[in-house]
């Protein structure tokens, strides 16, 4: 496990906290709401709830039960529960996330927020962006893209401190 | 032997008896069940863990708890849920079973959940029934009742968080109660410190110690210091010949009332998996009382079946 040099988690955030800020205003977001997504999307939304002064607590989600790869990997241990509020209709919603790859998790993600209700918007921020995009979502915001080997995943740790580690696997599923 | 239960890499297959899994595995089912216990508290109760796949629920017996929890359970992981309830005789049985199963796996389902007045059933059909399927017992004649017993564990874990200090007693039928029988196993697996009968000599299997258990035939002593109380129901169905008086006279022994209750730990729980016999084997106001947790057994029987049922159709994914 090697921690890299070149990606600064201050410089991320700041950047991610920017282009948040500017979309927020740009798409006119209305008293947002902000979900992490269980357990890096978590600790970096905390951050942002605060540095951008959000008025709604912020939100929390674990999307383990809308994984699309049960068939395949089986049940998830110790699963958090999510806690969403009780009304998402017509709500403008922040997604936040630490690693973009796939983009399985966010679609996960989505199908849970609606269940809850309709929303009005919803957009994507997240720390990271890696390559390896599998299904026709992507980020709106983002501290930083980077392409790596695919062999290897890009994982946060923390919450405090908060920290990345590249790890390298062996199976491709793993990765998902 | 080779357990029917686990498949070649260890993982749940069937639920068909709390024998033969081990510590890990159970552990592994209330942990699960613990994930899908917060659900219910949320406004959306559902999941797609189970979407597209069909789950039918064969009950040859009777039963309404047992059937709703397992009928909701499955329907929370958005499996489709076919329920069959099919009064049959006890000398129907091989040659007509085998034929139901073969009729229903011809429409492709991918579990069944089997309650059947013939100890084995479960077993039989997991043995019978075709490779993707899994079988679930929801209770087999006198011999087992695990879902019950897990769910029961799930309770007890919820308000004494560990087993190793616990002493639990289980009161009534016991020689005519497969839920005892599996929650005396699971007991014993997950390390309860003291697991104790209390009957009169009529309603205690022969050689009752060697499932691991202390038997006691006075209810004063047995209750003395424990921590969990379990009550069972007098189950008149099975009963063949005449083990007991009347039910007045099995109240004043082997009820449990206020009075005896003070004999447990101040803290102990009252449990019972229904249906209760209110003035035959527990006096109303304890089963409406502060230490009865009787209906956060039923709420609990939904997660643990939830639990149970995704845990053996996961194992079924590998062949894919």
């Amino acid at each position: 496990m090697t921690t890299t040099n070149n990606l600064e988690i201050p410089a991320l955030l700041t950047k991610l906290e920017t282009e948040l800020k500017s979309l927020i205003q740009a798409r006119a977001l209305e008293n947002p709401l902000m979900i992490g997504i269980h357990s890096g999307g978590v600790w970096v939304a905390e951050e942002l709830h605060q540095r951008l002064k959000i008025k709604e607590p912020l939100a929390l989600m674990d999307i383990s039960f809308y994984r699309d790869d049960f068939s395949q990997l089986g049940m998830h241990p110790k699963v958090k529960p999510s806690h969403l509020p009780a009304h998402m209709e017509g709500r403008d919603i922040i997604l936040i996330d630490d690693v973009f790859y796939t983009g399985r998790t966010i679609r996960a993600a989505l199908n849970e927020i609606f269940d809850y209700g309709r929303p009005n918007k919803v957009i994507l921020g997240v720390l990271i962006e890696r390559d390896g995009r599998q299904i026709p979502l992507q980020p709106d915001c983002k501290g930083c893209s980077i392409t790596m080997p695919k062999g290897q995943r890009i994982k946060l740790t923390g919450p405090s401190p908060l920290d990345i580690h590249i790890q390298s696997f062996t199976t491709e599923k793993s990765a998902a | 032997m080779k357990n029917l239960q686990l498949n070649t890499e260890g993982k749940l297959k069937h639920f068909l008896s709390i024998e033969g899994l081990s510590k890990e595995v159970l552990t592994e089912i209330l942990d699960t069940a613990e994930s899908f216990s917060s659900m219910s508290e949320q406004k959306v109760k559902k999941v797609p863990l189970l979407r597209g796949k069909t789950i039918v629920i064969l009950f040859f017996e009777n039963s309404t708890r047992t059937r709703t929890t397992f009928e909701l359970a499955a329907t929370r992981l958005s499996a489709d849920v076919l329920t069959m309830n099919i009064a049959t005789s006890a000398t129907s049985k091989g040659e007509s079973l085998l034929d139901t199963i073969r009729n229903l796996e011809a429409m492709h389902v991918d579990m069944f959940v089997v309650r059947h007045a013939i100890s084995g059933s479960g077993h039989f059909i997991a043995q019978n029934a075709a490779p993707h399927i899994s079988v679930i017992n929801a209770g087999d004649g006198q011999h087992a009742h695990p879902t019950q017993a897990m769910l029961d564990m799930f309770t007890i874990r919820q308000y004494k968080h560990s087993f190793d200090n616990l002493k639990v007693a289980i009161i009534g039928d016991i020689l005519h109660s497969r839920v005892a029988r599996s929650q005396i196993q699971a007991l014993n697996t997950l390390g309860t410190q003291e697991v104790r009968v209390i009957a009169p000599k009529t309603l205690l299997p022969s050689h009752v110690e060697t499932l691991g258990v202390t038997a006691f035939n006075c209810i004063e002593e047995g209750l003395k210091d424990v921590d969990v109380i379990i009550m069972l129901r007098l189950q008149k169905e099975r009963m063949t010949s005449a083990l007991l008086p009347n039910e007045r006279e099995y109240f004043k022994c082997f009820g449990l009332t206020e009075e005896r209750l003070k004999l447990a730990k101040s803290n102990a729980i009252v449990m019972h998996p229904g249906p209760i016999n209110r003035g035959v084997e527990i006096e109303s106001s304890i089963a409406d009382g502060p230490q009865s947790v009787i209906l956060q057994q039923v709420s609990n029987g939904i997660a643990v079946r939830m639990a149970i049922m995704s845990l053996t159709l996961q194992s079924n994914g590998e062949t894919l």
